[in-house]
């Protein structure tokens, strides 16, 4: 009697087991479903045309939804390790969004700073941080510089470069 | 507020606050199902986790699907189909499995025939049972809109425009169903709402007052025979597992029903990765044009025998004819006269009732989806008269029935 | 046991009689078989000469006047008018040949340059005063069986060795059957903009182009974007072989495909309209096998289950 209800949940287990398998398997199958679509990540790169833009002046591209600024830097705006240098003029290229919560900051062009109104963070016109609450400067999105354009989502050789000495964000 | 004491443990804890253990007897361990059953009881079993399969791959097809006529056909035949990670599997297996439950609910439906578990007490099973199955056809006819393909179109087309109600010429209630002249977005986005979320919940809901309806008269066995569950349950429980009449729902019952359910998925699975044209109609593949009317447009395979009982007679008879097929069926325990409960080839006439029924709509499902031609036209009227003669009969014929 | 075999058996019986009549029965009374020919284009002659390709090259830049409207991008001649401008001009873009003596029949070629609305099997949508907008070619003075074999061998020299479906669905249908699932339409491949309104002027002209070919043909070839789950892969080879067996009247034109042209074709129509496929026949066995193990682990615990039932 004993022996015997020993071997039905053996089965019984191997049974449930293996069902479990399946169940697992297939909750890959859904997690596959939210993956991005391959439309959404095809969409994600833009390219940005830099002879338009003038100086201390920020303007604004999108690049995966998201707002992106791009600043060219005056003669007299010091330079920093962050910017981006397109044919001897220095660029400061940065996701516009607040590190602390996500709210776009504004540019000031007379005070060359980025103010956020949500809880007056400030950022200076290379992305680094001014004043608290943001703790980390404005993060640089993947860049490749292609003459005088720039395409974002491509990790060129200057951003790996950033990359390796922790610049980027 | 009633007494609790420390739990002994986590079960103890859910014990004292909700009964598990009491619910556990009452709905499985201790749930008496006679033993002479056979694999057709497996059916409703079988019923609810394809139910369950089409509840769970619609969530996934939810998430992507748009309920707006220019983005509808692109939403599932491109972003779904070819995009969404394993898209076109959650679509095969909701189209498939929305065509084949209508063969287990035959099934089903017809086996409760067959052992007359429609009567003498089991009347709210069978009635609830009906109910569903007409809240299901609402559900397939209204999901069937959602890919917005020219099937979809035009079968919406004309089952909205039976809704004219013939010689009544109701033409504003059929404007009101459609919510415009023809078949249009807000046309698509109720049967949406309908879809996705009113007729799910009615069948929730019918579901529970057809397992509840079971619960007093018993589930049926193969011999008809009136079962005293308090004397056989307490057999078993002494330990005469052998001798009696009755086994419990978990794990006895259930252990073969899964077994059912493992045969049955090694098919339902064929059918979703290599044979499912029948599910999934090419014609639905031409996005829907209001302009252009396919060469054949007919309703799905579960639907055919009763528009084939609509496409006979005139337009007014016609009519009334499918009104009365529709309904038919629910009078079942009513125009049955006979206090049998016993398999229909013990019960005289009611034999050959039985499989010229089965028969008669095999036939009308056929020339249902036939063009109305030459012969196919002929055998469709007979099977058609042959349909409501046998609902006439059925009353003569149990009157006549000898007791059991 | 025993008992429950006949019942199964039964069941499926039953079922199998309604599948047959329901589907394989009925659809074989809606849709009467067309008898397809492997693309032998039996009406049409064998070439009566051997072909010279460098006095096929003369005609065809020369007095066969191919290249008046026509591309050949092969040999470095781009056509002489945009799509859009050829669309309004004569109802459809002529196509670039640098594909054709690839992908279709040689015969049919031939039978093209000499009488295209015969070849194309639209007779009946012209006529003596409605012409077919490409012109026959009389000859140049010679042997025009000879001077046809020519060309056509020229056009055999000069295609690509390799050609992809996606190519071979270009040449033979891209012009009038847009792809919206492939980001194609009748002007080619529909670029990324950046702007909205560099998007709807694109569009514009894409419309603009579907206008002059609904006129020329009298309704828009429709999208095929689906087309390979829309109809059976039988309706679709006997149709491209001849579009008048199978819809009589139609203003579609036969393209001349050879068997193997039309099957680079089918793989572009598979790639797009049913690209599951691959993954769903790779998935499909090893599901199947899950539930086979899933069902004998199920049947040994019920016989277990049952031994003390019975």
């Amino acid at each position: 009697m004993a022996v015997e209800k020993e071997r039905r949940d053996f089965l019984g287990m191997a049974l449930g087991g293996f069902t479990a398998i399946g169940g697992i398997a297939a909750l890959g199958a859904a997690k596959k479903t939210w993956d991005p679509l391959p439309s959404v990540k095809a969409a994600g790169f833009t390219v940005i045309d830099l002879t338009q833009m003038e100086e201390n002046q920020v303007t604004i591209e999108k690049w995966r939804g998201k707002p992106i600024f791009v600043l060219k830097k005056s003669a007299d705006m010091k330079a920093n390790e962050r910017d981006i240098v397109v044919d001897g003029t220095r660029y400061h290229v940065s996701i516009g969004l607040c590190t602390h919560l996500g709210c776009i900051p504004a540019y000031y062009p007379g005070e060359h700073k980025f103010i956020c109104a949500c809880h007056g963070g400030q950022f200076d016109a290379s992305g680094e941080v001014l004043k608290a609450p943001p703790a980390k400067p404005l993060v640089i999105p993947p860049f490749k510089i292609d003459g005088t354009k720039l395409v974002l989502g491509e990790e060129g050789p200057e951003y790996k470069e950033l990359k390796s000495k922790n610049l980027i964000a | 507020m009633a007494h609790f004491e420390k739990a002994t443990s986590i079960h103890d804890w859910l014990n004292q606050r909700l009964a598990i253990d009491t619910i556990k007897r009452v709905m499985a361990t201790e749930y008496w199902i006679p033993k002479n059953i056979n694999f057709l009881w497996a059916m409703g079993m079988v019923l609810a986790v394809t139910f369950g399969l089409l509840l769970i791959s619609g969530i996934f097809l939810l998430m992507y699907y748009k309920p707006d006529v220019k983005l509808a056909f692109d939403s599932v035949n491109y972003t779904i189909m070819s995009e969404v990670g394993y898209g076109w599997l959650w679509r095969h297996i909701h189209g498939v499995a929305a065509s084949v439950i209508f063969l287990i609910i035959y099934i089903h439906m017809f086996t409760a025939i067959y052992y007359g578990s429609y009567k003498q007490g089991r009347e709210m099973i069978w009635l609830s049972g009906m109910l569903l199955f007409v809240t299901f056809s609402g559900e397939a006819f209204s999901g069937y809109m959602l890919p917005w393909g020219q099937m979809s179109y035009w079968a919406g087309m004309v089952i909205t425009n039976l809704f004219s109600a013939g010689s009544l010429e109701l033409n504003g209630v059929v404007e009101w169903i459609r919510g415009d002249y023809v078949p249009g977005d807000a046309f698509l986005t109720r049967f949406f709402m309908l879809h996705v979320l009113l007729m799910p919940l009615a069948i929730l809901g019918l579901i529970g007052l057809h397992f509840g309806a079971l619960r007093i008269p018993h589930v049926n066995n193969q011999d008809g025979e009136e079962i005293d569950f308090e004397a056989e349950s307490q057999r078993y429980l002494a330990g005469d597992t052998k001798n009696a009449k009755v086994i419990r729902f978990q794990w006895d019952f259930l252990s073969k029903d899964i077994f059912v359910l493992g045969v049955f998925l090694i098919f339902f699975f064929y059918l979703v990765f290599y044979h499912f044209t029948f599910a999934m109609d090419p014609v639905n593949f031409d996005p829907a044009d209001g302009l252009k009317t396919p060469p054949h447009i007919y309703p799905e395979w579960y639907f055919l025998w009763s528009y084939e009982i609509l496409r006979p007679f005139p337009k007014d008879p016609g009519l009334i004819a499918f009104g009365f097929a529709q309904v038919a069926f629910f009078l079942l325990p009513f125009l049955d006269r006979s206090p049998n409960v016993a398999p229909a080839n013990r019960r005289g006439l009611f034999a050959i009732w039985f499989w010229v029924m089965l028969i008669d709509m095999i036939v009308l499902t056929v020339m249902g989806k036939l063009p109305p031609e030459g012969i196919f036209n002929t055998i469709g009227a007979i099977a058609a008269w042959t349909f409501i003669g046998l609902w006439i009969a059925l009353p003569i014929i149990t009157i006549l029935e000898k007791k059991k | 046991m025993n008992k429950e075999i006949k019942i199964l058996i039964v069941v499926v019986i039953f079922t199998l009689i309604t599948y047959f009549g329901v589907e394989p029965f009925a659809h074989s009374q809606m849709h009467k078989h067309v008898e397809g020919h492997g693309f032998a284009y039996k009406d049409i002659p064998e070439l009566k000469a051997k072909g010279d390709p460098a006095k096929g090259k003369e005609l065809v830049t020369g007095a066969g006047a191919c290249t008046g409207c026509h591309g050949l991008k092969a040999a470095e001649m781009p056509a002489p008018m945009d799509a859009s401008t050829a669309a309004a001009t004569y109802g459809v873009n002529p196509p670039d040949l640098s594909a054709v003596g690839a992908l279709l029949d040689e015969k049919f070629l031939a039978e093209v340059i000499k009488n295209p609305a015969h070849a194309l099997k639209v007779e009946h949508k012209f006529s003596d005063t409605k012409p077919h907008p490409m012109s026959a070619f009389m000859g140049a003075g010679g042997d025009l069986d000879q001077e046809v074999a020519d060309m056509v061998a020229y056009l055999k020299s000069i295609a690509p060795k390799e050609i992809s479906p996606k190519e071979a669905y270009e040449m033979a249908c891209g012009r009038c059957h847009a792809m919206r699932y492939d980001k194609w339409t009748q002007l080619g491949q529909t670029p990324k903009f950046k702007y909205e309104k560099d998007e709807l002027a694109y569009k514009v002209k894409v419309l603009e182009y579907q206008d002059h070919l609904t006129k020329y043909m009298g309704k828009l070839p429709p999208d095929l974007s689906i087309i390979i789950r829309a109809r059976s892969a039988d309706f679709l080879e006997t149709f491209v072989e001849d579009p008048q067996a199978q819809l009589p009247g139609t203003a579609m034109p036969r393209v001349g495909l050879t068997a193997e042209g039309y099957e680079k074709v089918r793989q572009h129509l598979e790639a797009v309209g049913d690209p599951s496929k691959p993954a769903r026949e790779s998935l499909g066995w090893k599901v199947i096998l899950y539930f086979v193990i899933f069902t004998i682990l199920a049947y040994l615990w019920k016989q277990k289950v049952w031994s003390k039932l019975h």
